[in-house]
């Protein structure tokens, strides 16, 4: 079964934030990037499905610069099959980089679409169902895990205190969440095989954002408070604190 | 002059502190824009007397879609049903929480209405009559004003954020009959476990007890989960990445990057360091409290109040004296 799996380059979740001079954008001095950690639970998902039904081609996609092809290889040296970056700029409105990615999967058959449930930079939860809708696609967000069972896959999801089996026919998006396997990481082998396996590049369609950044900043710091003692002693005092001062009991 | 639309979720049959927090933001949008805040609910049969409460928080007109395949939710029914209901109302925004089930369905409503969506806001305002926001991105580590250039501008509320005000006013409830058809779903839940055992979610809880590595072993659980009884109800139990990753609590618990972000009014942290993915997702709660046996850990760089400690000692004690604390109330 083919599977497409449509990843992003973001800052590495260790990464301290800081917002540059103009207020609009972050720091990227220093700052190492990595493939969204959501989206690498798509990958290793679409592996695991091709090692146990044998068959298929896993294609990764993404929109970004020129950078993001380290992403792609990175996935590629996973063990995914070969690449497309449209090149393009990526904004803060889902729409549009769902757009721009469904423009380019609309001629797909691939029966499964994989989305990581969020991009770890913006945060949005947005691009995987809204691709499902502009291509017409049934989509499960939140998955964890899933099998495919003939023209359909029974997804497990994450939902408040709980999990929830689901069902949906093929061809489906299905947006991935942290499940019980850890994505692989990439061996010697598959780095050096991922620099042979195809990567190709071509500009993305026109989206324009509707979304307008005004302003970006930091979190107000949160100043540390007091250590109110040591050890179980200190517990009447800290439970006083929370009654009398702090008004949370 | 427009008006805006909170969608109201319903579990169970009953509409709850997200859909008051929804409404109260679509009110005070409403009041910016000069309409009036309306209340869609989607349900089972016999939802209307849970939802007419809703009027009290801000809602002028509540409009009721009752059908038995609405019970539950499912993406494809409830997107067509609320999509339906936007188009035949001229709102200026769409107000949904930020749960699981808003999270799955605003960006389906959103695409459907060829709108864009802000996620998880942590506030509100119009300028100009354009809606703007702002929200954290990087998992809190710094937040986004935006504003949305389009109307409806779509957007998801953080649940705890937002103060649902009861104005006391009642609201015009109405029932109507969603046009859909189950028949054509392509996505069907066959099974729901452990969703309705009354346990509350992380994201939702007012209190959060979490506990990390210092726990040293699954079977100490025992200790939070009992200091999570001694304070009542509204606990959540949340837990690190680390011992997520370990297998010993489930992932649905874990807070901070790649797992919930959440605001409580208290958040406990319990043998946890404090690493900076685990701080971008606790660090908006009002009050944090950190028990920790290393005086250096960064978890004490947040935290309002810290115990350096033995957990295993301070722990139950503090389960005690909670309980004799609420004895006295």
């Amino acid at each position: 079964m083919n599977v497409i799996v449509c990843v992003k380059r973001v800052p590495d979740t260790e990464a301290r934030i800081r917002v540059d001079g103009s207020g609009h954008a972050i720091e990227k001095a220093g700052i190492k990037y990595d493939m969204s950690p959501y989206d690498a639970f798509a990958v290793e998902a679409a592996l695991r499905l091709k090692e146990s039904s044998g068959a298929g081609e896993i294609t990764l996609l993404t929109l970004g610069d020129s950078s993001a092809q380290e992403t792609l290889r990175k996935g590629l040296a996973m063990g995914a099959d070969k690449a497309v970056l449209l090149t393009g700029e990526v904004s803060l409105d889902g729409l549009a980089t769902a757009k721009v990615l469904a423009e380019d999967l609309r001629g797909s058959d691939a029966p499964l679409m994989l989305f990581g449930i969020k991009a770890a930079d913006d945060d949005q939860s947005q691009v995987g169902p809204m691709v499902a809708v502009l291509l017409d696609r049934p989509c499960v967000t939140g998955v964890s895990t899933f099998e495919v069972d003939g023209d359909k896959a029974v997804c497990h999801r994450e939902v408040e205190g709980g999990t929830e089996v689901v069902e949906v026919d093929l061809p489906a998006v299905l947006c991935m969440t942290k499940g019980p396997t850890e994505p692989r990481l990439a061996a010697l082998k598959g780095i050096m095989a991922a620099k042979r396996k195809p990567l190709e590049e071509k500009p993305a369609a026109e989206s324009p954002s509707r979304v307008r950044l005004t302003a970006l900043e930091e979190p107000p710091a949160r100043s540390a408070g007091r250590i109110v003692g040591e050890g179980a002693d200190a517990v009447p005092e800290l439970v006083r604190l929370l009654r009398e001062e702090a008004n949370a009991l | 002059m427009a008006n805006v639309l909170a969608f109201a979720e319903q579990r169970d049959g009953q509409v709850g502190s997200s859909a008051r927090e929804a409404v109260g933001v679509a009110a005070t949008l409403a009041g910016s824009m000069g309409g009036e805040a309306h209340a869609l609910a989607l349900g089972g049969p016999g939802l209307s007397s849970s939802a007419a409460s809703l009027g009290a928080f801000g809602a002028s007109a509540i409009a009721v879609g009752e059908h038995d395949g609405l019970a539950d939710y499912n993406p494809e029914g409830y997107a067509d049903a609320v999509v339906a209901h936007v188009q035949a109302g001229d709102y200026g925004a769409v107000v949904f929480p930020a749960s699981t089930l808003g999270k799955d369905l605003a960006p389906r409503v959103a695409a459907k209405l060829d709108v864009p969506l802000a996620s998880d806001v942590t506030a509100v305002s119009v300028v100009d009559g354009t809606v703007s926001v702002r929200r954290p991105v990087f998992s809190g580590k710094a937040f986004a004003e935006v504003s949305l250039e389009a109307s409806p501008a779509v957007v998801t509320i953080r649940p705890n954020v937002f103060q649902a005000d009861e104005q006391g006013e009642e609201g015009t409830v109405s029932t109507f009959a969603p046009d859909v058809d189950p028949g054509s779903w392509r996505v069907r839940v066959v099974e729901r476990k452990g969703a309705s055992d009354g346990k509350v979610d992380v994201t939702e809880a007012s209190i959060v007890v979490s506990g990390g590595r210092g726990m040293k072993d699954p079977e100490n659980w025992n200790l939070l989960e009992d200091l999570r009884d001694a304070i009542g109800s509204d606990v959540a139990l949340g837990a690190s990445r680390a011992v997520v990753d370990a297998g010993w609590r489930p992932h649905g618990e874990q807070v901070g990057q790649t797992g919930k972000t959440v605001a409580p009014k208290l958040y406990v942290a319990v043998g946890i360091s404090g690493a900076i993915q685990h701080l971008a997702g606790m660090r908006t709660a009002k009050t944090i409290v950190a028990i920790n046996r290393d005086a250096d850990a960064p978890i004490f760089g947040v935290a309002d109040y810290g115990i350096v400690g033995d957990l295993f000692e301070v722990v139950p004690k503090l389960s005690e004296e909670i309980r004799a604390l609420k004895a006295g109330d």
